[in-house]
């Protein structure tokens, strides 16, 4: 199975958490299977895995969000069941999930005071909020408007909220997924900080630079079994990459970047469009060209205007004209269907309900994006629209087989494939027919790395056809390895793009913190 | 033991199929155990319900004129239903249509002579359902106004504007004062079917060939992709390119077109003239039957049938069995429950779950 977990054979009373043996099944799948793992007080200690490998299962069972099969938790060294998050709370396990539990139109406070039971007066919580964050380094005010806060800013609450409750283990899912390089140094300190108080921490990440460095031990999980315990500092990037794969992952190959001196392919200018509703992002005046070749990436932290540049680049919002011409032609007035027709592509942020309808199945799915570019091949009967399925299936398993993906039926629904799999699906069917332009945002947001590493893989190779994409992405190591320039999203405005060879992580991490004056000067 | 619900990873094809039937079933099971407490044969009351009506043919024919209406209007509101919009005023736009078509024989009796008229009147029965559900439609596209409130609201209105017309501008001279409209006559009066062997008339088949068009129009045809696309997931459907608005005006004139058929041949047919009530709650009974009939064309034409059957069972009951005429609602309440509580089956299987094994589990959690 693996190493032998160091802290397996010292005294049992430092372990805070002993979990031996635990089991959940889903049916026929096995989420987690005979899982072991044992945390020490005072302890930082990483959980890796793969999208898929259990480890949601795994701390939803010591959160108490679900009954494991069989196994035993044991806590302070008495077994315990945990069988609701109150109860969980009440041994003294606190949880910062991934995607926030936040009302926008609230304070700060109160949403705190809304997840504790006690009726303690508002006023009182945020007293206690606003000591605990002087406290701890993470600086907040909780008489703020949840919807005015940074990403950052709403993690903190939901970390505060969770400091409030006193726990003795703290569990973080993905923590630093939403946040800048700046933001999550500040998180690194709070950390530390707890672990120096003899609180332990459970981090959750796919981010082995992070592991190492803030990670006392880890533990590996791949396909619901534990591969391996092991010191994360003891281990390399890469070897900590292969435990969670299973095998080695393929790197990313590109041409070393050249300025582009193809024709323009997209080109975005003095882009603005109002707030449509109070907790949305204006966009301010973005101009932005794309030449054939050339990817350019688009960093920011999410909800910068994001959402709304995609929205508006792909024509699900429609613009003014002028302001987004697509291989020469004015697009700005036409629908998402006429820029398809002009030969953009685009594969939006979100999976389900968006990219794809998770009630469909992966054939309607395909018709969902091409009905209108491929309506030669896809349909008959002229005005009357006849769906010719035979075409369009025959063309949903040539990109489930260009793009492996791995599913349970011949033709299952959207909603049944891993996030992953669906991706590579909604990029191969764009990719499959060759896009002049292609716009993604976030292309591996939540997609395992074997996975991430084909899509990007497909992105460079859809360059060197000739074609122009944009990449928004919050994930900077991607933007670093695919893009040839990089522009940064903050508060709706875009900087000027900069070069691969010029770019650093400081450069980009001071832009997507705001300060773009430097980047607007140039 | 207790029962878990596991979730499917895929919907089962087989219960998807199956559903209604088990439905139908525990209703016959527990419309049995009504009877029974009701101190009435449960056998005796069953065959007057559900088998009686179908061994004469006379019945066949009335069943056919009550599951006419029922199914043309079930069939455009699963297209609403389909693409989320909430079409609550079927019963309406059934009146208004009924008014529209009736202007031509009404105002102009001398057209009634013509070749042209019946085919002139339901033109303008379903362009008049077609504009009162095109009110409701704009009002959701221009104000964002909740359709399911404003559609009702103008069922009312159609009633008494139906009321109005009847008791004053249109009643019959020749009526004794009684609030009607004059007998349709002539090329005006829908053609029966048989007429050596019932009254049944030309609306069921109208309505079988309109399931069967919009059957077409869902499965096969982009513009039906659409409305499911639209129905199940709007922001996807904005990303294919589809447009919420036109899918509002679309749904809503589709099935305003098809009440106000249905209301046409209503009154061109059963009743042969317009009076102050024409429909004993079709636009509404078809909102059971667009769900009995899971929103699928095919299957509306079955479940228009059973729900036409328990109407004219209800009549039969009361008569050679004795009870109450409510117990019809409550026979089709029962039936509405037991299919929605099936289509459970769809997403999740029923797991058994042994107190043996429950207790060997727990054990473990410890």
């Amino acid at each position: 199975m693996g190493n032998t977990p160091p802290g397996a054979t010292s005294d049992e009373t430092d372990l805070l958490l002993d979990v031996r043996g635990l089991t959940k099944t889903f049916g026929t799948l096995t989420a987690c299977d005979r899982v072991d793992l044992d945390i020490a007080k005072g302890e930082i200690h990483a959980l890796l895995g793969e999208n898929g490998a259990g480890k949601s299962t795994l701390v939803k069972m010591l959160f108490g969000t679900l009954t494991p099969n069989s196994g035993e938790i044991r806590w302070n060294g008495r077994p315990v069941a945990i069988r609701s998050p109150g109860e969980a709370r009440r041994l003294g396990i606190g949880m910062v999930f991934q995607h926030f539990s936040l009302f926008e139109a609230l304070t700060a406070a109160e949403n705190i005071a809304l997840s504790l039971d006690a009726r303690t007066p508002i006023s009182q919580i945020a007293e206690r909020a606003r000591t605990l964050s002087v406290n701890y380094g993470l600086p907040l005010d909780p008489d703020a408007h949840v919807g005015d806060l940074s990403v950052g800013e709403r993690q903190r609450i939901e970390i505060i909220r969770c400091l409030l409750q006193e726990p003795q283990l703290i569990i973080l899912d993905e923590p630093t997924s939403v946040l800048t390089p700046q933001e999550a140094d500040k998180l690194f300190e709070t950390l530390e900080r707890l672990r120096g108080e003899g609180k332990s921490i459970l981090y959750i990440s796919h981010r082995l630079e992070e592991v190492q460095r803030i990670c006392d031990r880890a533990t590996v999980l791949r396909h619901g079994k534990v591969v391996a315990h092991c010191n994360p500092r003891e281990q390399t990037p890469a070897s900590l990459a292969t435990m969670m794969v299973g095998s080695s992952v393929h790197e990313v190959k590109r041409e070393a970047a050249q300025a582009a001196t193809g024709a323009v392919l997209i080109e975005i200018a003095n882009l603005s469009q109002p707030a449509k509703t109070p907790f949305a992002m204006p966009l301010k005046n973005i101009s932005l060209s794309v030449r054939a070749s050339e990817v350019v990436g688009i960093a920011g932290v999410a909800g910068n205007g994001q959402g709304e540049f995609f929205e508006a680049v792909s024509g699900e919002v429609r613009q003014a004209a002028g302001t987004i011409r697509i291989r020469g032609v004015d697009a700005g007035l036409l629908g998402i269907s006429g820029r398809r027709l002009l030969g953009a592509g685009f594969v939006p942020e979100e999976r389900l309900g968006h990219g794809a309808v998770p009630g469909m199945k992966l054939s309607e799915n395909m018709l969902l994006a091409r009905h209108k570019s491929d309506a030669r091949a896809f349909l008959r009967g002229g005005a009357l629209g006849v769906i010719d399925r035979s075409a369009v299936e025959a063309t949903t398993q040539r990109v489930i087989k260009e793009m492996d993906v791995r599913k349970s039926a011949e033709d299952p629904e959207a909603s049944a494939l891993s996030g992953g799999n669906l991706q590579k699906f909604i990029i191969g069917r764009e990719l499959d027919r060759t896009p002049s332009v292609l716009v993604v945002n976030q292309p591996t947001w939540g997609v395992d790395a074997g996975a991430a590493a084909r899509i990007r893989q497909a992105l460079i190779d859809l360059t060197r056809n000739g074609s122009a994409v944009i990449v928004i992405s919050q994930d900077l190591d991607e933007l670093f390895e695919i893009s040839d320039r990089i522009a940064v999203m903050s508060h709706g405005e875009m900087s000027a793009t900069i070069p691969i060879a010029e770019a650093t992580r400081e450069k980009i991490g001071l832009l997507m913190g705001g300060a773009d004056e430097a980047a607007r000067a140039h | 033991m207790r029962l878990e619900l596991v979730k499917r990873p895929q919907h089962s094809k087989l219960f998807s199929a199956l559903s209604p039937f088990i439905a139908f079933a525990l209703t016959v099971i527990a419309g049995a155990i009504l009877f029974a407490l009701l101190g009435k044969s449960p056998t005796a009351a069953l065959y007057a319900y559900f088998i009686a009506p179908l061994t004469e043919v006379w019945s066949l024919h009335e069943l056919a004129i009550k599951a006419a209406p029922l199914i043309l209007i079930a069939v455009g509101l699963s297209v609403c239903f389909l693409s989320n919009n909430w079409n609550i005023g079927a019963e309406g736009q059934f009146v208004i249509g009924a008014v529209t078509g009736a202007m031509l024989p009404i105002l102009y009796p001398a057209l009634q002579q013509s070749m042209a008229a019946m085919p002139l009147m339901l033109v303008m029965g379903a362009l008049g359902g077609a504009a009162y559900a095109a009110i409701p439609a704009f009002l959701k596209a221009r104000f964002n106004t909740n359709e399911i409130l404003t559609s009702l609201m103008l069922v009312y209105v159609a009633q008494l504007f139906l009321d109005y017309l009847v008791r004053g501008p249109w009643r019959d001279p020749a009526a004794m004062n009684f609030p009607q409209a004059p007998r349709f006559t002539g090329y005006a009066v829908l053609p029966e079917m048989m007429p050596m062997d019932g009254r049944a008339n030309a609306g069921i088949i109208f309505a079988v060939v309109a399931a069967v068009l919009v059957w077409l129009l869902l499965n096969r045809m982009l513009k039906g992709f659409e409305v499911k696309v639209i129905g199940m997931s709007p922001r996807a459907g904005r990303f294919a390119g589809f447009s919420t608005t036109r899918m509002i005006f679309f749904s809503f004139l589709l099935s305003g077109a098809l009440a106000g058929l249905a209301g046409i041949s209503e009154v061109a047919g059963a009743i042969g003239r317009l009076q102050p009530s024409i429909s004993p709650g079709y636009g509404f009974a078809a909102i059971i039957v667009a769900f009995l009939g899971r929103l699928n064309p095919l299957g509306i034409i079955a479940a228009g049938l059973l729900l036409a059957l328990t109407y004219l069972g209800g009549e039969a009951a009361q008569i050679s069995v004795g009870v109450s005429d409510k117990v019809v609602r409550a026979l089709q309440g029962l039936l509405l429950f037991f299919v929605l509580a099936c289509d459970t089956l769809i997403h999740y299987r029923i797991r058994f779950v042994s107190a043996v094994r429950d207790a060997t589990e727990a054990k473990g959690n410890v």
